[in-house]
């Protein structure tokens, strides 16, 4: 049975089935983001990430919740990676290689190409510290070989029923957002992203579309971040003060994304300075991931494309290959060395040799997790002893510089986005607890749209938009593509006073009646139910009705000042001008157009028309809808009919209540 | 819906070009340019030559030989029928190759010109480049000749056409001699600007909506970088424009079948099939009499990949083929000239001559000659998601997708926009192998290299096939250099039309009348129409009714309001409409949506005066009713009267119910009671 077959059946109970958001990773923590969305009976699982702080089963995600019987292949319909980290893409080669996954596989071309260095930096970083591999770089290759790559907004189908799309994340080269689709369903997931762009790559972008979910990471959920380049200029400065003095810098980063970037700045800034001290990269990482980095040009920002017919910017002047015997030579230098967080490898070896030195400065990531050297160092005031493994313990008397300025977005970004898409419902992933049960209220009370943040291994429910199909006749169809929109002019009312300027007396509306001219149409016969939406002129005949018309009819009489009769009571004319009906609704018509000003009142001469509502002297001695005489109509009272259609009454009410005030006199 | 097939082109160089009326949106398909027809234009040395003779040029109208090319600047020839459509009927323009979009400056540069263009993005870079190129070669021309006459060139007086010889003739007015009007003066460099400025670049696969209503996706073709095929999804169905295509393509990213599978109609318009003479003897009609018989279970059994196979191993056997016969030209001491003008085939060759140069340890300079060979290196190689596999597979083992970064970065490739700069002059070196436009041998750095050249039985030129050799060579006459045809695939073979026909599975499918012997002996299971140049087909009519989704919340609010009349439950329309990708929608939208229509009630059935009655008596009111004629007796009435709380009076006559009032409080009563009572919508 397929689940459209299910969804009609249950449509009359409007049980439509829900999306089910399992969270494995990243749940209330930043690290191994794993998310298994479960649309329309299609799974999906979002990035499949290694937890860098553990070295034990917890660094991987809990996939045994996805199914008990281990086979994975079958229950997902595919795996979705949204970039190239580590926290993002570390289980992928353990879940493919050595849990059996065997299905699609989709991330962007950079992705593809940039994840086996990072995953195979990382093996190597597990094999030096001993422990045992929980892939080899078989694995790796091997994995990698199941993956699909997709360009940016591609709509790719991944069977008839889910379709997917990926847009501009910004964050690092290839990241993506990633929009999923099954029947009428629809959810992004965010992956990590950038709503401001840096030296190299452009902000996150991505089309208005009609979501249930948003499921978005939520790193800075609380931090607003000002000028990046005050923070940029802050960085240049600390390191050229260190190499002015002699000293050494080493900038621990991830070979990839993070070093290009700061490659970028500061080989724009040796240049403009004209300094001569050499900047290196360590071992061939980051050099390879320049090859990549120069042919995927076109994923970078725009800024960067342009000046690419010139010069490609990934061709560094002053960036150097470093040896590891150039360590502890003489004189300045600038080194980029992996990985980012000093967990080990290379990158702690210069730190055990540069650290004691005082002319000496390292540069820390925004981020480092708790249990990296790079933590420590972080919270540690110098001089100090920090521990670097079981046994050894540094002395450090260096200057640290935490670098401020990330990839992420910041609270204001994630508002933005939020803001923008519009979705009914919002997960956040990817954070600390109590930033994110702050970012959750925000996002409750200002758009009051339903937040969660689910710890992992937690379900979270969410209702999902279903449609119900109807035929449309061509007639409807004809004038819901041509827009004919109308103007209303309306007094200033209570509730767009909040919006709109409150000094505003008139307003011009927009008015739509598109939908309006619409009739739905249900008809159930033994085949079924048949739904049917036509335009009311087809209604009639459709109906089998005749055009019966209801309308309203109420006589009454206007004051007539006295003054006016005077005036009135003139020799030399055949009919009193107070009876002269032409006149009074003259009269009338002015008084009207004065009070009531957001109305078109049409005079016909012997009558006034106002939509439907139809005003005019009644001279009758005996009207059939002035149903009692007025105790006080005398003979200063003129008759006036009104009579409007079902529909008019209230505009009917409110125009005879003005008139009923009036007291017509000349002026 | 109605397509015109406006010219079933010439090939690769000059694509087919229709006109698609779908949906209300009149579509151009394709606007390209037949640059083979620059052929009658003499090429610059020798008008430079004949200009020192003047006396020989004794007009023989029948004897051709290189003094009866047209000495004048050259004009170009469009889709002569393209001419008579209004420019500013159209409302969209796609194009499907680099070569699809020559000719769009012309109708860009017209202020008529309102349509929205879409083009890949790897097609309108090549495309661009391409047009460029046109003109910087157009340039060496125009300043020979200064600047153009205003009107009409001499060359297109009815006198002067008359001298010219038959086969000249033929094609300045074709065949039927109508298409004069087809020849334009090149476009300018802001013309360029401003067409690409009108163009829209998609990725493969990136859907596009024009208007709301028509959901457009580009699917990659495999004939060239950034070639696609059409899928146009709009609100009555799917529809593909198949254009050339080629399964599994050696350098550009391959053919997308899954994309094009299951449409409502499929217009096919890869006409190599209809020219394929080898098809025809090798397939047709007695060998596959049985096996495409479409009851049998092949349907099933025809797969992607045998479509593939042969495609990729016979271009690449072609191409080393031409290495060799290059190698060879070298090792007796001649150079080598490539005029080829295809991107994808260039840039195949190129690395391919160049590694078979390195692997018989040849040191002799390449040499790219044009004012794009910069930019278009620069490009291939930033392009992976345009490639196929195989280059893919090169990016993700951390090599350049291209070697020529290499061959530059070692000097032995040298690229240079021109022939007269300093630079190339000094670093020339013969022999030598040369790429330089351009393939019609008229235009570019190839006329002054054939002529330096045509002399030197040792030297090799290696250009394709299908233009008219005899009068290709016109100029350089007497030819000595050797010659090797080659032809390279740019289109669907006739033995794999119909297997492929098979696997996409469309309802309807419109094909080239010259097919039409070929399709009918197979008995396909769709429906089939054909179609030929100038002719407008009506396409087969898809479905009556549009649909529109109502999400569910609204649909059972809608349910609510809904009245029983006539045995249907009706209700009015609320909610937000959105009409995007194709679809319609109705959702409750959280904006309250204005509507003048709040008024107008429509009024369906009859006022039912005993139900009236006790909805009037249910909310407390005093009513009584009394049946009675109209003063004319015409007409049957009832009379309601309502004497509590306050007075009212009801009027019911066949046509209209009048409601007399005294007050608001009875009047909104009564309103209500004949509401709930009656068919209101």
């Amino acid at each position: 049975m397929t689940p459209a077959k299910v969804n009609s059946l249950n449509l009359e109970e409007n049980e439509s089935m829900p999306i089910e958001c399992l969270v494995l990773g990243a749940g209330q923590e930043v690290g191994k983001s794993c998310v298994v969305v479960t649309i329309n009976d299609k799974k999906i699982m979002f990035d499949c990430g290694m937890h860098m702080g553990y070295r034990d089963h917890r660094r991987y995600p809990d996939f045994s919740r996805i199914s008990k019987s281990g086979d994975f292949t079958s229950v997902l319909s595919c795996i979705i990676i949204t970039h190239f980290h580590l926290d993002h893409i570390g289980a992928l080669p353990y879940f493919t290689e050595v849990c059996g996954y065997n299905g699609p596989i989709y991330m962007t071309y950079p992705t593809k190409a940039l994840a086996p260095l990072m995953l195979e930096d990382y093996r190597k970083v597990i094999d030096r510290r001993g422990e045992e591999g929980l892939f080899s770089s078989e694995h790796i290759t091997e994995c990698m070989k199941k993956v699909t790559a997709v360009d940016l907004k591609q709509t790719i189908l991944v069977d008839r029923d889910l379709q997917i799309r990926a847009y501009y994340a910004g964050h690092v080269l290839g990241a993506a957002m990633f929009y999923a689709k099954v029947g009428d369903a629809a959810i992004v997931y965010t992956g990590d992203y950038n709503m401001t762009p840096d030296r190299h790559l452009g902000a996150a972008q991505i089309d208005r579309l009609q979501l249930d979910l948003v499921i978005t990471e939520s790193t800075y959920a609380t931090t607003l971040r000002d000028s990046k380049y005050a923070r940029e200029r802050e960085f240049l400065k600390a390191v050229h003060k260190c190499v002015a003095s002699g000293g050494k810098v080493l900038i621990p980063t991830f070979a990839l994304g993070r070093a290009q970037e700061l490659c970028m700045l500061l080989d724009d800034y040796w240049e403009r300075m004209n300094l001569k001290v050499p900047i290196y990269c360590s071992a061939g990482l980051t050099i390879q991931a320049n090859i990549y980095y120069n042919t995927l040009i076109n994923w970078t920002s725009q800024k960067v494309k342009s000046t690419s017919a010139t010069r490609n910017p990934f061709d560094f002047k002053y960036v150097h290959s470093f040896d590891r015997s150039m360590i502890n030579a003489p004189g300045p230098c600038v080194l980029f060395a992996t990985p980012g967080m000093i967990s080990g490898g290379f990158s702690l070896e210069v730190c055990k040799q540069w650290a004691p030195c005082e002319q000496n400065l390292i540069i820390l990531p925004g981020y480092c997790q708790v249990g990296t050297v790079g933590h420590r160092l972080m919270s540690a005031k110098v001089p100090t002893k920090v521990n670097v493994d079981e046994s050894a313990e540094i002395d450090v008397r260096c200057q640290i510089h935490q670098l401020s300025f990330s990839l992420h977005t910041d609270a204001k970004g994630i508002m933005d986005l939020v803001r923008f898409l519009s979705p009914k419902h919002v997960i956040l992933v990817h954070g600390e607890k109590p930033k994110m049960e702050k970012l959750k209220k925000n996002i409750e009370s200002d758009f009051e749209i339903p937040c969660y943040y689910p710890a992992n291994n937690e379900t979270v429910l969410i209702p999902s938009t279903q449609y119900i199909k109807a035929h449309v006749s061509k007639s409807f169809l004809q004038s819901s593509l041509s827009p004919n929109f109308k103007f209303l002019k309306t007094t200033s009312r209570a509730d767009t006073d909040i919006i709109l300027n409150e000094k505003t007396e008139s307003l011009v509306q927009v008015c739509d009646d598109r939908v309006a001219e619409g009739a739905l149409i249900i008809q159930n016969d033994e085949k079924g139910q048949h739904r049917k939406i036509v335009h009311q002129n087809e209604l009639m005949a459709i109906a089998g009705g005749e055009n019966h018309e209801v309308q309203f009819a109420h006589c009454f009489p206007v004051r007539v000042c006295n003054e006016l009769k005077d005036v009135a009571v003139s020799p030399g004319e055949n009919m009193p001008p107070v009876l002269d009906k032409h006149s009074l609704l003259h009269l009338l018509y002015t008084k009207l157009s004065n009070d009531l000003q957001d109305v078109t009142i049409q005079n016909a001469g012997d009558s006034l028309q106002i939509e439907s509502f139809t005003i005019s002297a009644c001279l009758k001695e005996k009207c059939p809808h002035r149903l009692h005489v007025n105790p006080d109509s005398t003979s200063e009272a003129v008759n006036f009919c009104c009579v409007w259609s079902m529909g008019d009454e209230k505009l009917a009410w409110r125009v005879i209540s003005v008139i009923k005030n009036l007291e017509l006199k000349t002026g | 819906m109605k397509f015109t097939c406006l010219s079933e082109g010439k090939g690769y160089y000059f694509p087919p070009c229709h006109i698609l009326n779908i949906c209300g949106f009149r579509v151009l398909l394709d606007c390209p340019l037949d640059l083979s027809a620059l052929a009658v234009f003499s090429p610059l040395p020798i008008a430079i030559s004949s200009l020192l003779d003047e006396e020989t040029s004794s007009q023989s109208s029948e004897f051709l030989d290189s003094k009866s090319l047209i000495q004048a600047e050259p004009w170009y020839k469009t889709v002569t029928s393209l001419q008579l459509w209004s420019i500013y009927s159209i409302d969209l323009v796609l194009i499907s190759s680099p070569m699809g979009m020559l000719g769009l400056p012309f109708l860009t540069r017209s202020k008529d010109f309102r349509a929205k263009i879409y083009a890949t993005e790897g097609a309108s870079t090549l495309g661009k480049l391409m047009m460029e190129d046109l003109i910087s070669m157009h340039i060496e021309l125009r300043q020979f000749y200064g600047p153009e006459e205003s009107g009409c060139p001499q060359w297109m007086t009815w006198e002067k056409l008359e001298l010219l010889p038959k086969a000249l003739k033929d094609i300045v007015l074709g065949s039927e001699g109508t298409e004069l009007g087809g020849w334009m003066s090149i476009y300018s460099a802001a013309d360029i600007k401003g067409c690409m400025e009108k163009v829209q670049s998609l990725k493969y696969l990136e859907e596009a909506c024009y208007n709301g209503s028509l959901t457009i996706k580009a699917c990659s073709s495999g004939l060239e970088i950034g070639a696609c095929n059409w899928n146009i999804l709009c609100p009555k169905g799917r529809i593909v424009y198949l254009s050339g295509s080629v399964f599994a393509s050696t350098t550009a990213s391959s053919f997308n079948y899954k994309a094009l599978q299951g449409s409502d109609v499929l217009l096919y318009s890869d006409f190599t099939a209809c020219n394929d003479v080898d098809g025809v003897k090798n397939d047709f009609p007695p060998a596959t009499g049985s096996s495409y018989s479409s009851d049998s279970g092949c349907w099933e059994t025809t797969t992607e990949s045998s479509l593939d196979s042969d495609d990729y191993s016979e271009e690449m056997e072609k191409i080393s083929f031409i290495c060799s016969c290059a190698l060879n030209s070298i090792n007796d001491g001649g150079s080598v000239l490539i005029p080829i003008g295809r991107p994808e085939v260039m840039l195949q060759l190129l690395e391919h001559v160049s590694l078979s140069l390195e692997s018989s340890n040849l040191k002799v300079p390449i040499y790219f000659v044009s004012s794009a060979a910069e930019e278009l290196l620069n490009f291939s190689n930033i392009i992976p998601e345009w490639l196929s596999g195989q280059r893919q597979e090169r990016f993700y083992s951390a090599k350049p997708l291209f070697n020529h970064i290499q061959l530059l970065n070692e000097k032995k490739l040298m690229v240079s926009p021109a022939i007269h700069s300093s630079k190339f002059l000094t670093s020339w070196q013969e022999p030598c192998i040369v790429f330089c436009p351009h393939w019609s041998l008229r235009l570019g750095p190839v006329v002054h290299l054939l002529q330096h050249w045509c002399a030197d039985p040792n030297s090799l030129l290696i250009m394709e096939e299908g233009a008219d050799i005899n009068l290709a060579f016109l100029p350089f006459k007497p030819m000595l250099m050797k010659v090797l045809p080659c032809s390279f695939i740019s289109g669907i073979k006739l033995n794999k039309a119909i297997p492929l026909l098979k696997i996409l599975q469309p309802k309807h499918v419109l094909v080239p009348e010259s097919l039409r012997p070929h399709i009918r002996c197979w008995n396909p299971k769709f429906s089939v129409r054909y179609f030929s140049e100038n002719e407008t087909v009506a396409m087969p009519k898809l479905k009556n009714y549009a649909d529109m989704d109502i999400a569910t919340d609204l649909y059972s609010n809608l349910r609510k309001d809904t009245k029983l009349i006539q045995k249907k439950d009706i209700a009015r329309l609320k909610g937000e409409l959105l009409i995007e990708h194709g679809k319609c929608r109705l959702v409750l939208g959280n904006k309250q949506v204005l509507s003048s229509q709040d008024r107008a009630l429509l009024f369906l059935g009859r006022v039912e005066l005993n139900s009236l009655l006790m909805a009037l008596q249910k909310m407390g009111m005093k009513a009584t009713a009394q049946h009675t004629q109209s003063t004319d007796g015409s007409e049957n009435m009832s009379i309601v009267c309502i004497s509590e709380p306050n007075e009212a009076l009801i009027v019911v006559t066949s046509t209209r119910t009048m409601i007399s009032v005294v007050d608001e409080t009875t009047a909104s009563l009564v309103s209500e009671a004949v509401r709930s009572t009656s068919g209101f919508i």
